[in-house]
């Protein structure tokens, strides 16, 4: 080989040779470029040493199909181990979830697009089913047709709706989508008189606030699907979503792996660059607008075919927040990511319910943290110590005050946990109510304090905190589960967003001039 | 031999301002021409107009016989016209080959019902494509080579980002190709490089190509016509000295004889 580092061989080489070359070394060969930084690159890569990094490289070569099919291998075996009409009907669920984070993750991911008004598509597609396949209008179409027609009435609602605000980005996209919700919304509470004209009486088309009943369960060749079988949720409907999730999750891949695909992530990076190589924008958008809306439609199918029935205040902006929060977890643009988010959300929101469980998972997230935080350190051995010792002691004096202050119990948990933090969070029998405000105020405003100080000052605060943060949780929060899980949530996602602002599985995006 | 490009009495104007006042040019199949001038003379406003970021208030704008005043910019694009930008303008945290496959786009046909389901004529295409990014890379020699097609654009350096931006305009098919200051940012080899490829472009690939460039030694190397514009009018066009010794063109650039010198 000749010197690499003389310039006049850069440009005289034939091409077309260097072309074939690299072809026969294949992409990553090194004897194709004379460029020494380049030959040497595998030398120069970081990667983790040891039986860990040689783990993670195996893994990294695992393709999709095969963590997909393990995916799906694993769900389906779930009902085999647990019994439980419950875990079933969570596990359907969470397959609907998923099946959302997906399709959002192509209007949000993949076509960069701010869209507020995606529930009101999962609305529409559950809406068309009930019309389409239940006694409101006597009308029974057969399941394999309603399917491709419901995701065709997603798509078009999907294109319409993009129509007019293709041309929107950004903040006017949102509020315009944002709209369509309310809209959608305000509809279907009130088309439950409407009159046609020609007609003297108002029709009721959606049912208003009462909704639509009887709708029918799916039907497959002229077989029903019964939604319960045995006094239980019937397993098969968790098959078939998760047939539709398989293939829902393919096809979305391939699109992805095309050349829509690539326009998609073009316009997303930068759209005026992609419309001048050629791509049409707004075309584009609109695609990944009706894909989403595709996909949204099709899972109102299945919820409204399990519940038998669709209601207005389903397709609340509380939905639409909790698909936005497993999208972004799970990493925006990695089907991967969304759906593992999907997973997490649903069964922690799940866990959240039962005291007991959401008691396990306040304190696990609780060390969890820390120990993202500080490590396995001295630091970490000190605070843990510190949080014990002062526990035990505000514990020790508070009983010796008054006997009442640390004898109250809250829900009916007899775990060992339970028992060990009534050992030492004081958990006074009648908890005055302003007690409960304060401590929450003072928790909040303990943390902001938290984000200010630095070095040990803030391991010192870091022990009172954790402390008063237990005290808030036995004392308030697990008297109120309901709007608690939401603020758990909440916290936890702010904790992750700070650890991995790309989310899970998302990939770490680099804006650099 | 026509004009490939012609452009008659076109004029831009921003808020009353006119950046570009009746202009008139023309590029010849084959040619190679540049446009010099100050920095706000107008001339990244004239790519812009060519390729329809803005339209004209006034003139027209003829490609191979065809106006394409109005149309949109992905329209100009798929007609033959592409472009590089001044201030780099890469996807970034897409591939070094995914960007310029993704250039592809215009001139490719495979939908999205036939990529779901991955027909064998899409497949067929998708590995053109693949080759064809592969190939416009490879025109580059070494620089953009090997596992490079793989990093993300991001981890490129300056120069090489440059000639990616070039790679991606010429994936697109295009006949005409506008290049907004290939050599800025590049040390005095590089330069030297960018001159031979820009020349090359023509003489190998067949490209008709129209160049803003600072770079004086550039402009000389590769210019069969140079155009100078300043406040959005053209001051001089013909050969290379021709311009360069054109006393409104030293005046306009400081009114010393630092171009004079050529």
């Amino acid at each position: 080989m000749s010197d690499p580092f003389d310039p006049d061989q850069e440009l005289t080489r034939p091409l077309e040779g260097a072309h074939e070359a690299s072809a026969a070394e294949g992409p990553a060969g090194p004897a194709v470029g004379r460029d020494e930084w380049v030959a040497r690159h595998g030398e120069r890569r970081v990667t983790r040493g040891g039986r860990l990094g040689l783990l993670e490289e195996r893994l990294h070569t695992v393709p999709w199909w095969a963590w997909l099919t393990l995916f799906l291998a694993v769900v389906a075996l779930l009902p085999l181990g647990f019994e439980s009409g419950y875990v079933r009907r969570v596990a359907f669920d969470t397959v609907l979830y998923m099946l959302l984070a997906l399709g959002l993750n192509v209007v949000l991911g993949w076509g960069g697009l701010l869209d507020l008004g995606y529930v009101a598509f999962y609305g529409i597609g559950a809406y068309t089913y009930a019309f389409l396949a239940s006694d409101k209008f006597d009308i029974h179409v057969p399941t394999l047709v309603v399917i491709p027609l419901v995701a065709a009435v997603g798509a078009i609602s999907g294109y319409l709706v993009g129509l007019p605000s293709r041309r929107l980005v950004g903040d006017y996209l949102a509020i315009v989508t944002l709209f369509f919700l309310q809209i959608f919304g305000t509809i279907t509470l009130n088309a439950d008189r409407i009159t046609f004209p020609g007609q003297d009486t108002p029709t009721d088309v959606t049912g208003g606030p009462n909704g639509i009943l009887q709708v029918d369960p799916l039907s497959f060749f002229g077989h029903e699907l019964p939604v319960s079988k045995d006094g239980i949720f019937n397993v098969a409907y968790l098959y078939v979503v998760l047939a539709v999730f398989a293939v829902v999750y393919v096809l979305l891949r391939f699109v992805n792996l095309s050349r829509t695909g690539r326009a998609w992530r073009s316009l997303r990076e930068d759209p005026l660059a992609a419309e001048l190589m050629g791509m049409p924008v707004n075309a584009l958008k609109l695609l990944a607008f009706s894909f989403g809306a595709a996909v949204a439609a099709l899972t109102g199918v299945f919820f409204a075919s399990l519940n038998a029935s669709v209601f207005p205040q389903t397709f609340s902006f509380a939905l639409l927040i909790t698909i936005y929060t497993m999208v972004i977890l799970g990493g925006v643009g990695s089907q991967a990511g969304v759906v593992l988010g999907a997973i997490l959300i649903s069964v922690v929101l799940e866990l959240l319910r039962e005291p007991s469980d959401s008691r396990i998972l306040f304190y696990a997230a609780v060390l969890l943290g820390l120990f993202a935080m500080l490590r396995l350190s001295l630091r970490l051995v000190a605070v843990l110590g510190g949080l014990a010792v002062f526990g035990a002691a505000v514990h020790a004096i508070a009983k010796g005050l008054d006997a009442t202050w640390v004898s109250g119990v809250v829900g009916e948990d007899t775990s060992r946990l339970a028992g060990w933090a009534s050992d030492w969070v004081v958990v006074p029998v009648d908890l005055p109510n302003w007690i409960a405000s304060v401590s929450y105020i003072s928790l909040v405003a303990l943390v902001l304090l938290l984000t200010l100080v630095r070095g040990w000052p803030r391991l010192v605060l870091l022990v009172p905190t954790l402390y008063l943060a237990a005290f808030v949780w036995e004392n308030v929060m697990l008297a109120k589960p309901e709007p608690s899980r939401y603020i758990l949530l909440g916290v936890m996602l702010i904790a992750l967003m700070i650890v991995r602002p790309s989310g899970l599985l998302g990939e770490r995006r680099i804006e650099i001039v | 031999m026509g004009a490939l490009l012609e452009l008659r009495g076109v004029s831009m104007a921003f808020g009353g301002l006119r950046v570009v006042d009746e202009l008139d040019l023309h590029v010849d199949e084959g040619e190679i021409v540049s446009v010099i001038g100050p920095n706000g003379a107008g001339k990244t406003t004239l790519f812009n107009l060519v390729t329809g970021v803005y339209e004209p208030i006034a003139g027209e704008i003829v490609f191979e016989d065809r106006s394409i005043v109005g149309l949109d910019p992905h329209k100009i694009t798929q007609r033959g016209i592409a472009r590089t930008f001044q201030t780099l303008r890469l996807f970034l945290n897409m591939s070094v080959r995914d960007n310029v496959m993704a250039a592809s786009y215009g001139h490719t046909h495979a939908g999205v019902f036939r990529s779901m389901l991955r027909t064998p004529g899409m497949r067929r295409e998708e590995r053109e494509i693949r080759e064809l990014a592969e190939r416009r890379l490879a025109f580059f020699g070494d620089r953009l080579m090997g596992y490079r097609w793989d990093q993300p654009a991001y981890s490129l350096s300056y120069a090489n980002r440059r000639r990616l931006e070039i790679a991606r305009a010429t994936a697109t098919n295009a006949r005409l190709l506008l290049l907004d200051e290939p050599a800025a940012g590049m040390n005095p080899k590089e330069t030297q490089e960018i001159t031979e490829l820009i020349g090359k472009l023509r003489t190998e690939a067949g490209y008709t190509i129209l160049v803003i460039e600072h770079d004086m030694h550039v402009v000389e190397g590769i210019s069969d016509r140079v155009v100078a514009l300043d406040h959005g009018i053209k001051i001089a066009e013909g050969s290379f000295e021709q311009v360069a010794t054109n006393p409104k063109v030293v005046e306009a650039y400081l009114g010393t004889g630092g171009m004079a010198r050529k």
